[in-house]
């Protein structure tokens, strides 16, 4: 865990001291490990998934990551920089978008909120020209540069605040939540900007999310984190496997049959009417299982279904949890 | 240093172009503003329709502590009076928004929420002073004209510090607002009046402890050429800028402590 990585961690702690009132004027003290000797690298370029449920810690690592938060021990860098001590030199390297915090102004023009970013940052004039025209282009901001920021859509609000966030050319983006309470379009959208950016300028982009789709489509890998700690750090096909997760051949025959006899271990999960549903293991290929149903049934349609790595995810909790 | 007053002056002029969005609306708060905050001179005027002079100073005097204190606290509130919205910036997590920004988070909290109808309060209380200036007799020195700026000047500085180490507070004690408003509303309220109205010990508090008294009450009283308050020696008239300086050192420090825990816990 030393050098090479741009960002990098090694055994990083957060204890919060938590007080609880248990009574008039009396306090309970209790220290809660948010973090718990986190350790990781990602390369510059990379682009990372950082998933978990509520209070695990996704947080508290980007708070850490950006500099908000003093980290309690451990080592921290990031682009060779300790976040914590050099927080305002730092802020000149990274971006971060924080899905349900704007920070652009609500009351003025989107480009006003741009402007401002301009002469903070002391973005040169070319540079912040050409990077707010690209911006602009690819995320279809162009009609909405005059428009008062409280007149956006979420969706629309969220691509300016990317934009925003992109301006001082960040060689880190951070996106807690990018996609949260956006619908389908702007999803899209959002996702085929932060692909593009990742692969044409190299930005390193690490988000957390609880949209599992984000991270299919945009992340090779992805970093699991419960209770502090990293559960699980590697490719999002290995996740499957870890989760032993099966995925399901949704198939529609002529008429209404009894279960299929699928060979083992495949099996019907589910009958209804003329349709089934037939799980099997995720890393078997589905191909010798259509060709033996569609030699012996009378098959109208199929599809495949992709695991869903909610459930992956929370199948490998239950499992740590027993073990 | 100038890196935060740099931040300070762009986000000041954001909040400014966003209440020149709504042109009535700024108009009406500014006028409410000095509506509201003339009300307290006319309680004063209202106690001087039955009494001829109060805590031993006439009107016109009281006018001059009035003004001195109401233009004193007017810059300060002008300037970062919306500081005592950290407390709520911590609660909803919107101050992290500002951490991640190349520039010192005092200085974009200073600007947050920058009032341009707080004018309202600054041209009320000048125009209270100026009544006083033409009405109050005064034996002037070179000495007594050049140390009205440096009071009022120092007075506000004085009562940033305030603010500041109210802010400061609101970091451990994220709904600590109205306290602050305690000694910074209340402060200048005080400061309005004669300190011959009030019992020692409140004076020795506000003189040795929240050093408010050093915003008019000493400089002016030698400006009119009254008793000190306290007995204190005549020096100390001319020492609210050194006061200015010490309590900004402290407001500092507070500032830096606060921040500094925020950061280790969170919110």
């Amino acid at each position: 865990m030393t050098g090479g990585g741009f960002i990098e961690l090694d055994r990083v702690e957060k204890v919060f001291d938590v007080r609880k009132k248990t009574g008039f004027l009396r306090w309970e003290r209790r220290q809660v490990r948010a973090v718990d000797s986190l350790s990781f690298s990602v390369a510059r370029g990379e682009m990372v998934g950082y998933i978990g449920p509520n209070g695990a810690g996704k947080s508290t690592t980007i708070k850490m990551l950006t500099g908000i938060l003093t980290p309690s021990g451990g080592r921290l860098r990031v682009a060779g920089i300790d976040p914590s001590r050099e927080r305002t030199r730092l802020a000149h390297r990274i971006g971060v978008v924080f899905g349900q915090r704007t920070t652009l102004w609500w009351d003025l023009p989107l480009i006003d909120s741009y402007k401002l970013m301009h002469r903070m940052y002391r973005i040169p004039d070319a540079r912040y020209r050409s990077n707010l025209e690209q911006c602009v282009e690819l995320l279809q901001l162009d009609a909405l540069l005059d428009v008062p920021v409280r007149q956006l859509s979420l969706g629309q609000r969220m691509r300016g605040d990317i934009a925003a966030a992109l301006l001082h050319d960040p060689e880190v983006l951070y996106l807690d939540e990018p996609t949260i309470g956006l619908d389908v379009i702007s999803k899209a959208r959002v996702r085929e900007f932060l692909r593009e950016l990742n692969t044409e300028r190299g930005t390193t982009v690490l988000l957390t999310t609880h949209d599992l789709q984000d991270i299919e489509q945009l992340c090779s890998r992805v970093m699991v984190i419960d209770h502090g700690r990293l559960m699980y750090d590697g490719p999002l096909a290995g996740l499957h496997e870890a989760g032993e997760s099966e995925r399901t051949l949704v198939v529609d025959l002529e008429r209404e049959l009894p279960p299929i006899d699928a060979p083992a271990p495949a099996r019907v999960v589910r009958v209804e009417g003329p349709r089934q549903w037939l799980a099997f293991p995720a890393a078997q290929s589905a191909a010798p299982l259509v060709a033996r149903i569609a030699a012996e049934y009378p098959l109208v349609d199929l599809s495949v279904r992709e695991p869903d790595i909610e459930a992956v995810i929370a199948r490998m909790y239950a499992d740590r949890a027993t073990a | 240093m100038a890196e935060g007053l740099r931040a300070y002056g762009l986000i000041v002029a954001m909040w400014i172009r966003s209440t020149m969005a709504y042109r009535a609306s700024f108009v009406m708060t500014t006028v409410g503003n000095f509506a509201a905050t003339s009300l307290d001179f006319v309680a004063i005027l209202l106690m001087f329709s039955r009494v001829e002079a109060l805590g031993g100073y006439a009107l016109p005097e009281i006018a001059f502590l009035y003004g001195l204190s109401s233009v004193a606290f007017g810059l300060a509130d002008l300037a970062i009076g919306s500081m005592d919205r950290l407390g709520r910036r911590v609660r909803d997590g919107t101050l992290d928004t500002l951490l991640v920004r190349p520039a010192p988070v005092l200085a974009q909290v200073a600007a947050d929420r920058f009032g341009l109808r707080r004018l309202g309060r600054v041209t009320q209380g000048a125009l209270v002073l100026g009544y006083a200036l033409t009405t109050v007799d005064i034996d002037w020195t070179p000495l007594k004209v050049l140390l009205m700026p440096v009071m009022l000047l120092s007075g506000a500085v004085i009562f940033c510090a305030v603010f500041v180490g109210g802010a400061a507070f609101q970091f451990v004690a994220q709904d600590a607002s109205e306290v602050q408003n305690a000694f910074t509303y209340g402060g200048t309220t005080l400061l309005q009046y004669p300190p011959t109205v009030f019992g020692k010990e409140l004076v020795r508090g506000v003189t040795f402890v929240l050093p408010l008294a050093f915003v008019n009450w000493l400089p002016a009283s030698y400006v009119l050429g009254r008793p000190y308050p306290l007995d204190l020696p005549t020096w100390v008239a001319f020492s609210p800028p050194l006061v200015a300086v010490g309590c900004c050192a402290l407001a500092g420090m507070a500032w830096r402590a606060g921040l500094k825990s925020y950061r280790s816990t969170g919110s």
